[in-house]
C-alpha cells in the first residue's frame, strides 16, 4: 500500500535532494559540457560569491517588504470583520478573494496596472510616484522589487485572511466574557486575549510567508526578468537557479550548491521563527 | 438615545472602512476586468477606464484565439485532474497504511514521509527536469502529471482522520472477514469525505496554479503549455495590443473563480488544517 507513494516520493523529491547535494560539488566549464569535483568546499565558496549573497539580500528583502506588511493586514482585516453585522459574509469573502489567484495571473495583473505607458495606476498616482510613469515602477532599479513585493502581499492577503480568521473563531467566547467583566476595553481585549490566542496561526502564517518570499520565483520571472539590469535588484536566490538570463545557468554544480543553500537557509528562518515565536505561545495561556 | 447613536456611529464607522478595504482588495480585479471588456485603444483612456461603460466581449474573444486558451485550458484542467485522482489515491494508500497496518520501521518511515514536506520544490525541480528529460518526458502530460502524483501532505491528512476512526470498526469488521482493501474503500474512505474534498481541492487549485515546474518541463511545446505558463505569450508592450493579455487573465481566472465560490468551506479546511491545531 505504501508502494506507489514511497516510489513517487523517492523518485521526485528524495533523490533529486540528494542528487543536488552531490551536484553541488560539481564545478563545469562555461557550457556546462564538462565538469570535475570541487568537493564540499564549493559549498561555503558559492555561499560567499558576489552574486549569490546579492541573491540572498533581494530574497531577505522581499520577505521583509512582504511579511510583517501582509501580516499586520491580514490580521487587520480579520479583526474588521470579525463582527456579527450584516452582509460581513460579503467582505470576508472578498478579503478571502485572492486565495485563488495565482502566481502568474496576479503578476500579470499587476504588469498590467503598472505597465508605465497605459497602466490604470500608473496613470492615477503618478503625480505622487513619477517613477510610475518614468520608467515605470518595475524599470527603476529602486522600486522594481517593492513593486515585486507589492504583487506579493495582494496576492497573500487572501490566505493570512482565511487562517487567521479562523484562528480567531476557534478563541473561546468566554474568555472575551470574563475579560470584559474584569472591564477590558476593545484594544485590551485584542492584545490580552485575541492576540495570545491567535500566535499558533501568527506562527504558522509567518512561517509560510516568510518560505514563501524566499523562494518567489514566478513573480520575478514575469514582472522583471530578475531586472532591471545591470543592478538586478529582483534575482531572488530562486531565480538566479531557474532564471533564463541567469548567469549560472549553464552550470549544474553552482544550480545544484545555490539549491540547496536555499533549502538550508529556508529550515534555518522556519526553525528560528518556531523558536523565536515559542515563548509567545506560551505567553498568553 | 446617547449610546444608541454612539452605537450607530461605530457601525457606520465601521462599515466605511470595511467597503473602502474591499474597494482596495478588489481594485486590481475590478481595473483588469474592466479592462478586458472594453475595445483595444479606448480603454487606454483612464480614469474613463474604470467606469462600466462601452462594454464589449472583442478583447476576450481575441485573447481566446490569438492566445490559443481553450487548449490551455484543456491541458490545465488534464494535469489537475489526474494529479487530484492520483494524490487522493495514493494518499488513501499510504495513510491506510500508516493507521492501520504494523509493520517493522513504521514510525520512522512515516518521520521520513512528514520531512518530505519540507523539500521545497524550488529545490527538486533542477533535478527532476533532468529525470524527465532522461525519460524523455519534457513536454509532455506525462512530465506535468507524474511527479505529483504523490503528496506526504495528503498522506499526512488522511492518516490523521484514519487514526480518528475508532478501533472497533476495524476490529469488527476484522470478525466479519473484511480484508484491508475493502474496509479501505468501503468503510474509511467514505468515512473521510470531507478530508479528501479538501484534499482534492486543495490539490486541484496547487496544480493548477503551478508555475515553476511546468515552466521548466513545458520548453517552447505550445500543445502542452498550461494556462499559467501560456498567459505569458500574451503579454505585449505594444500599445494597442497591450490589453489583450487582460483578456486572458480574465479567461484564466473564471474557472479557479466558479470554484472558488462552489468549494469555499471546503477550501478554508483544507488551509487551516494545519494552522488552528498545531
Amino acid at each position: 500500500m505504501l508502494g506507489p507513494s514511497a516510489a513517487l516520493l523517492g523518485v521526485w523529491t528524495v533523490y533529486p535532494l540528494v542528487r543536488a547535494i552531490q551536484n553541488g560539488h560539481l564545478r563545469c566549464n562555461v557550457t556546462g559540457s564538462r565538469c570535475r569535483d570541487a568537493g564540499w568546499g564549493q559549498y561555503l565558496d558559492v555561499f560567499t560569491s558576489d552574486d549569490f549573497q546579492r541573491a540572498l539580500g533581494v530574497s531577505v528583502k522581499l520577505a521583509l517588504l512582504t511579511v510583517p506588511t501582509g501580516l499586520v493586514l491580514g490580521i487587520g482585516l480579520a479583526v474588521l470583520a470579525d463582527k456579527h453585522l450584516r452582509g460581513i459574509g460579503i467582505f470576508r469573502t472578498i478579503f478571502s478573494s485572492t486565495v485563488a489567484t495565482s502566481v502568474a495571473v496576479a503578476s500579470l495583473v499587476w504588469f498590467v496596472l503598472l505597465q508605465p505607458e497605459i497602466g490604470v495606476l500608473s496613470d492615477l498616482f503618478s503625480q505622487w510616484i513619477p517613477q510610475l510613469k518614468n520608467p515605470g515602477l518595475l524599470r527603476d532599479p529602486d522600486t522594481a522589487l517593492p513593486a515585486v513585493a507589492l504583487s506579493s502581499i495582494w496576492a497573500s492577503l487572501g490566505f493570512t485572511f482565511i487562517i487567521i480568521t479562523a484562528g480567531m473563531q476557534s478563541v473561546p467566547r468566554d474568555l472575551y466574557e470574563s475579560a470584559f467583566v474584569d472591564g477590558a476595553g476593545g484594544f485590551r481585549r485584542f492584545t490580552n486575549v485575541t492576540l495570545p490566542m491567535i500566535m499558533p496561526s501568527i506562527l504558522f502564517v509567518t512561517v509560510v510567508l516568510t518560505t514563501r518570499a524566499l523562494q518567489t520565483y514566478g513573480e520575478v520571472a514575469l514582472l522583471t526578468g530578475g531586472g532591471p539590469n545591470p543592478q538586478k535588484p529582483t534575482t531572488t536566490i530562486p531565480y538566479l537557479i531557474y532564471g533564463d538570463n541567469s548567469i549560472i545557468r549553464n552550470d549544474i554544480g553552482l544550480k545544484s550548491a545555490s539549491a540547496v543553500l536555499l533549502f538550508v537557509i529556508s529550515l534555518v528562518f522556519a526553525v528560528v521563527q518556531f523558536r523565536g515565536f515559542e515563548k509567545r505561545v506560551h505567553y498568553g495561556s | 438615545m446617547a449610546v444608541d447613536s454612539l452605537r450607530g456611529a461605530r457601525k457606520v464607522g465601521r462599515y466605511t472602512l470595511l467597503v473602502s478595504l474591499a474597494v482596495v482588495v478588489l481594485f486590481p480585479v475590478y481595473a483588469v476586468l474592466l479592462q478586458a471588456l472594453k475595445s483595444g485603444p479606448d480603454s487606454l483612456d483612464h480614469p474613463r477606464s474604470l467606469l462600466p461603460v462601452d462594454l464589449t466581449m472583442s478583447t476576450i474573444r481575441a485573447a481566446w484565439t490569438k492566445g490559443n486558451m481553450g487548449r490551455l485550458l484543456f491541458n490545465s484542467a488534464i494535469t489537475s485532474l489526474a494529479v487530484t485522482v492520483g494524490v487522493v489515491f495514493t494518499s488513501l494508500l499510504a495513510a491506510y497504511a500508516f493507521a492501520f497496518l504494523r509493520f517493522p520501521g513504521r514510525g520512522a518511515l512515516f518521520v521520513t514521509y512528514l520531512a518530505t514536506m519540507l523539500v521545497p520544490t524550488e529545490v527538486t525541480v533542477l533535478i527532476n527536469q533532468r529525470t524527465a528529460d532522461s525519460l524523455g518526458w519534457m513536454n509532455s502530460y506525462r512530465g506535468l502529471i507524474v511527479p505529483s502524483l504523490a503528496s506526504a501532505f495528503g498522506v499526512f491528512l488522511v492518516r490523521q482522520v484514519f487514526m480518528q476512526l475508532p478501533n472497533e470498526l476495524r476490529e469488527a469488521a476484522a470478525l466479519d472477514g473484511v480484508g484491508h482493501t475493502r474496509f479501505l474503500w468501503e468503510v474509511a474512505a467514505p468515512l473521510s469525505r470531507p478530508t479528501l474534498g479538501a484534499l482534492a481541492l486543495f490539490t486541484f487549485l496547487g496544480t493548477w496554479n503551478a508555475y515553476l515546474w511546468p515552466s521548466q518541463v513545458i520548453r517552447g511545446d505550445l500543445s502542452h503549455e498550461t494556462v499559467q505558463i501560456g498567459l505569458e505569450r500574451l503579454r505585449n508592450n505594444d500599445i494597442d495590443k497591450v490589453n489583450l493579455v487582460t483578456g486572458g487573465l480574465v479567461i484564466a481566472a473564471l474557472p479557479i473563480f466558479l470554484m472558488l465560490v462552489a468549494f469555499q468551506r471546503q477550501l478554508v479546511r483544507g488551509l487551516t488544517a494545519g494552522a488552528v491545531k498545531g
